[in-house]
């Protein structure tokens, strides 16, 4: 097992949560006497910074959201002067204003740091050779990569996105042995590269860093089929960092959460609760080794899970459960909250490939109904009844473990459930 | 000795069925028996077809969830206690039967069985030592 950092990525807990401890007090002082905005908010609440104390002091600060980043457009947040910012990165802000972030020079090397433990993580080495696909610019996927790899030691081709027959003869004649793009771009060069007539034994390709939309395992399969490849997840948001937050190690069962730079809690996202390990909420950030623009308890929306227990790679850091949905698609049925994440596990889980299904929620007699609908594909069919009949059972009861929830499942003919430009509709809430 | 035997996943809903006679007729295919097996969501159709490899390409294009299982068709005498005689060697030989079916057509005076067991080779083994006899597929698609 490959360590970038192997002192602190394998830090003993005790010790962990004592810097992460210190670390939380001086970034709270620093906001406080730095950033008006926060400032406000404490005094609102009637918080000084020596109320935090303990990490379980972390619940009693304000949240921040995408909307207050927004508010404060473009340099608000900034905890330093402008003199010392040494990068600007934004958000893409197809919604109104972008979301702007600055990095100190400091801000700049250990998101190097972060980024190489995080390639490190998913297999590369000084010795690889890494293809950065991911977006250059204002988008902190290419530069944030980059930045990583050159402090890894590997050569770095600063390829960007785009131009993919291209992409495939350099990934050809350089070696390339490690990509960098987002699954969505990987999949596309692998079919790209078959209608070229370049097959994956043509290709050096040994592991893909992939990132920055979700994914699913499915859809990892077919990445790592089709490119003879370790595809892993690596995870990050422009307003915590960028890429490097989080990132799967080969043993693919979570990723690790780089927790001496971030604390990450997980709540109720309608009571705002803070949630016990394993429960699935929403992922909730607070950077506490930044200067440019700390943040505190950024609502990241993601859904996940935290894991504490010790992964067999032997990195301490907790792991969050790979992210496949969000808080905006979350049902309440029942008063329990349903993210559709969670039933689309269940179903791959069973069927070892990507389901379709719907969820149709419905209100009869005053009491919500769900109803999931699940394609027949070839690999859950049977010729016998009693076969598809435990199948009905299997998901039934799974769904009501999972959720508590009884819920009827119906299997339907496959492609019988709507798409639209090849996505399929998941929910249909009736009660509405 | 065995049939390959198709099934298909259709949901309870009118006129399924004949989409899935359509693709046959239109790929000129002919079917020599047919059950449906249903529950109250869903049924599934199972066929014997004279052309199995492409009636599963064609009804699969369609998009319907098809496979293959191998059954045995098996000639039981067609007179009161004929098809006990048979079911009785398999039970003493504790071999399951997941469903059975027949033969509209028949061969000779004997009426033809469709079995789908739980022990493919051991049920072979046990009916023609009991001088039972198992069509193969090309007799069946002659008839």
């Amino acid at each position: 097992m490959i360590y970038w950092n192997k002192t602190h990525e394998c830090m003993d807990r005790r010790a962990l949560r004592d810097l992460q401890k210190q670390r939380l007090m001086e970034t709270v002082e620093r906001v406080y006497y730095n950033v008006p905005y926060y400032r406000d908010l404490m005094q609102k609440q009637g918080l000084m910074p020596e109320d935090i104390k303990e990490l379980s002091d972390l619940k009693n600060l304000p949240f921040t959201t995408k909307d207050n980043l927004r508010d404060n457009y473009p340099y608000g947040l900034f905890a330093v002067p402008l003199s010392e910012i040494i990068r600007i990165h934004a958000s893409s802000g197809t919604t109104g204003k972008p979301t702007v972030v600055g990095y100190t020079r400091h801000d700049i090397t250990s998101w190097s740091e972060l980024m190489a433990r995080t390639l490190s993580c998913g297999g590369a080495t000084k010795d690889s050779v890494i293809q950065v696909a991911y977006g250059y610019g204002l988008f902190t996927g290419g530069l944030g990569v980059h930045y990583g790899a050159e402090r890894l030691g590997a050569s770095v081709i600063p390829i960007s996105g785009g131009n993919t027959k291209r992409q495939i003869m350099l990934m050809k004649d350089f070696g390339t042995d490690v990509l960098a793009c987002t699954p969505s771009y990987a999949l596309y060069i692998a079919e790209t590269a078959m209608e070229m007539g370049i097959n994956k034994e043509e290709l050096k390709l040994k592991y893909g860093i992939l990132g920055a939309e979700p994914w699913t395992e499915g859809f990892r399969k077919e990445i790592e089929e089709k490119l003879g490849i370790t595809a892993i997840d690596i995870y990050g948001l422009s307003e915590i960092i960028g890429p490097g937050v989080a990132s799967e190690c080969l043993y693919k069962s979570g990723l690790h959460i780089w927790e001496d730079y971030f604390i990450p809690e997980i709540i109720d996202p309608v009571t705002e609760e803070v949630l016990p390990e394993g429960k699935e909420g929403e992922l909730v950030f607070t950077t506490i080794a930044k200067e440019g623009i700390p943040v505190i308890r950024y609502r990241t929306r993601d859904i996940s899970s935290l894991k504490y227990e010790p992964c067999p790679c032997g990195r301490t850091h907790v792991r969050m459960r790979k992210v496949l949905g969000r808080t905006d698609d979350m049902l309440i049925i029942r008063g329990v909250n349903v993210f559709p994440s969670q039933i689309e596990s269940i179903l791959t889980d069973i069927g070892g490939i990507e389901p379709h299904y719907l969820l149709v929620i419905d209100r009869v007699d005053k009491l919500d109904s769900l109803e999931v609908l699940v394609e027949v594909s070839e690999s859950l069919f049977s010729d016998e009844i009693r076969k598809l009949e435990e199948l009905n059972h299997k998901i039934t009861h799974e769904i009501h473990s999972a959720l508590g929830l009884t819920a009827t499942v119906r299997l339907v003919e496959p492609k019988s459930i709507e798409r639209s430009e090849g996505k399929a509709r998941r929910v249909i809430d009736k009660r509405k | 000795m065995t049939i390959d035997q198709i099934s298909v996943f259709l949901e309870n809903k009118p006129g399924r069925l004949a989409q899935i006679t359509d693709i046959l007729n239109k790929n000129d295919i002919d079917i020599s028996a047919i059950s449906i097996a249903d529950t109250t969501n869903f049924g599934i159709v199972r066929m014997i077809v004279n052309r199995p490899g492409l009636a599963i390409k064609a009804i699969r294009n369609a998009g319907f969830t098809v496979n293959t299982a191998q059954v045995l068709a098996v000639e039981v005498p067609d007179s009161p206690g004929g098809l006990h005689y048979v079911l009785d060697i398999l039970n003493k030989e504790n071999i399951s039967i997941e469903y059975l079916y027949s033969f509209v057509r028949r061969p000779s005076q004997k009426a033809l069985i469709l079995f789908r067991v739980g022990d493919i080779e051991r049920s072979i083994k046990t009916l023609t030592e009991m001088d039972i006899n198992i069509l193969t597929s090309d007799r069946i698609y002659e008839l």
